[in-house]
């Protein structure tokens, strides 16, 4: 269940509530059904505190969540346009207005440079509650543009993935983003640079047969959706129910697609550590010295 | 959209069919019915330059019983064909095939989108939709390319990657995606042709070209018309509109900047006239091939890179 959900049925008021706001309210859990004090589901990552269901977050939720302080947000100057004059039951632009309304950002992405616990990145966030997270034009675009820019600074590209695949209203020009962004993420290997993608929930369709899956490290959220065909048209296709826990993240490590799984709360240690070591960069200071006197203690205690 | 005054591939379809009794007739009864055959073989004639087709239509032509796989063009434009087989993990899919060939007397390397001719066959190569094997196979098949300097043609005929259960298993995402990224560090020229669907991430598996062309009455698109129609209308019905809303055909995408040329196919469709179409494929596959040939490995990934980089729509400001 997406979390401006969550918000708004308790007070229908509150609609829509901002994104960075955290209102002082409480919720009920969607899958435990207990009830959540909101700030302290925000200060917990948007992790229930008592089943640990991981929220849908909104790109700049994400940001807030991933990285040490705000973003020197990059995208937002490429904006999408209706090529294809596409119309099904209302028109690409009206559809597109309405995504913009919601979020405030032109397109599903945003992309900048930060920090996760000291360590420097840049950053490509997918926003779900933009038009189902869709990958069109400005989405490649800017993606492209990110992993460009990062290997010319020299810095590592964390990609935050959540979409349900391509955007049809810009159909063949969308398919070939997934090209794009693949070519583009050429130059982080060219110069050694890390490429980590975190698949959130959900991930599926052309994202998933692109970017988000040949980074170098693939960390998957508990419990997110992943796999390229959408489990309805799967059911549709063999006509047999799917097994439990089909597509889901620990499905995927069990075989052998995902890296880790990794605990939203647990994300920027984790995150930090491995692109440490992968850019060998020393474990900062204050970590080293928790570690030796942890080492010592160890010593004494046979 | 149709007009109704303009003739329809089901117009030229009724008056084939009665050109063909009528033919049929002046053989078995030894009459001589030119005087009634002739009139009717020029409008024929005269139609098929009208004929103007709908994207549905050339959906349908893309799809009729009899167009050509990728196997009947390879018989008639390549010579001495190794089918090699395995991804050497774990099976070999039949859906895309592929090995080294002489085409038109120059070495390639072929990878092939083959959707069956016959009930079993189609069966056995599931209509043309990979599972995660076929993907697999071809990035094997391109290491070889690199490796011995064989230029890459691939023969795009799929509705899309196969939606199984198994395929989900063994990572039909990934290996879409890593047969991209393979293609694109390729060192050797690549030619891509549409012969008949270009379904989505499992078409541009193997669509990576320097050169990207399309036969006329193909399509290729992000989705299907069905799928597409499913999605927006909960009706899978609705593929005609589906399939104008998405405008996959062709012209379209020459128009977009996402081929490089339109191969044209006989009146009709390619299945009218499997080696007029064959030949048109295997002239404009050799003269891209040839035109590529003058360049440096630098430049065939570098020029690859550039053409995919610059395909969108967007303003900026
Ligand atoms: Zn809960």
């Amino acid at each position: 269940m997406a979390l401006d959900k969550f918000f708004r049925r308790r007070r229908p008021q509150v609609n829509p509530v901002a994104e960075t706001e955290t209102p002082d309210l409480w919720g009920k859990c969607p899958q435990c059904k207990e009830n959540v004090y909101l700030r302290d589901l925000a200060a917990g990552a948007y992790v229930c505190p008592s089943c640990g269901l991981h929220h849908r977050l909104g790109a700049s939720r994400r940001a807030e969540v991933l990285c040490d302080s705000p973003l020197e947000q990059w995208s937002g100057r490429v904006h999408p346009v209706d090529a294809l004059k596409f119309h099904d039951t209302e028109s690409y632009p009206e559809r597109l207005k309405r995504a913009q309304l919601k979020t405030g950002r032109p397109d599903a992405i945003l992309t900048g440079r930060g920090s996760i616990e000291g360590v420097d990145v840049v950053v490509a966030i997918m926003d779900f509650e933009f038009s189902g997270g869709s990958m069109g034009s400005v989405v490649g675009e800017e993606i492209a543009r990110a992993a460009e820019r990062a290997a010319q600074m020299g810095l590592p590209l964390v990609l935050v993935a959540a979409s349900g695949g391509a955007r049809m209203q810009e159909s063949a020009l969308s398919l070939m983003q997934m090209a794009k962004t693949t070519i583009a993420l050429e130059a982080l290997s060219a110069r050694g640079l890390p490429y980590i993608s975190v698949l959130t929930d959900p991930t599926t369709g052309g994202v998933t047969a692109s970017f988000a899956t040949i980074a170098d490290v693939i960390v998957a959220e508990p419990g997110a959706l992943i796999g390229f065909a959408g489990p309805r048209v799967i059911q549709q296709t063999i006509r047999q129910s799917l097994p439990e826990g089909f597509q889901r993240a620990e499905f995927l490590l069990e075989h052998g697609m995902v890296d880790m799984i990794v605990d939203r709360r647990q994300q920027r240690s984790d995150l930090a550590k491995l692109l440490r070591l992968l850019m060998h960069q020393p474990v900062p200071v204050a970590q080293a010295q928790a570690a030796s006197s942890q080492a010592a203690s160890t010593q004494v205690a046979p | 959209m149709s007009s109704p005054t303009r003739p329809t591939a089901e117009t030229l379809r009724t008056l084939e069919a009665h050109i063909r009794d009528l033919e049929g007739t002046a053989l078995s009864s030894g009459q001589n019915l030119d005087a009634a055959l002739s009139p009717l073989r020029e409008q024929l004639e005269r139609l098929r330059g009208q004929v103007s087709l709908s994207r549905w239509e050339r959906v349908q032509l893309a799809r009729i019983a009899g167009r050509p796989t990728a196997l009947e063009y390879v018989e008639r434009l390549t010579s001495e064909f190794v089918e090699l087989h395995g991804d050497r993990t774990f099976g070999d899919d039949q859906a895309l095939i592929g090995g080294p060939a002489r085409w038109q007397g120059r070495p390639v390397m072929l990878l092939l989108q083959q959707k069956g001719r016959d009930t079993k066959d189609k069966i056995r190569r599931r209509f043309g939709s990979s599972n995660p094997e076929g993907y697999r196979k071809a990035i094997r098949l391109m290491d070889l390319a690199d490796k011995f300097r064989l230029p890459v043609v691939a023969l795009i005929d799929t509705q899309g990657a196969y939606p199984g259960l198994e395929a989900e298993e063994r990572g039909q995402g990934w290996a879409i995606a890593q047969s991209i990224q393979r293609m694109s560090r390729l060192r050797v020229p690549t030619v891509c042709a549409v012969i008949g669907e270009g379904g989505s991430g499992g078409a541009l598996a193997i669509g990576i070209g320097n050169r990207v062309l399309i036969m006329e009455n193909a399509w290729y698109s992000v989705i299907s018309p069905e799928g597409a129609a499913s999605i927006i209308w909960k009706d899978s019905a609705k593929a005609p509109e589906a399939a104008e809303a998405l405008k996959l055909t062709a012209p379209d995408l020459l128009e977009m900047g996402i081929v490089e040329e339109i191969i044209p196919e006989p009146t009709g469709g390619a299945h009218l006239d499997i080696d007029a179409a064959a030949a048109a494929l295997g002239e404009a596959v050799s003269r891209h091939l040839d035109e590529l040939g003058t360049q440096s490995p630098d430049e065939w990934l570098s020029g690859r890179a550039a053409r995919f980089r610059k395909l969108g729509a967007f303003t900026e400001s």
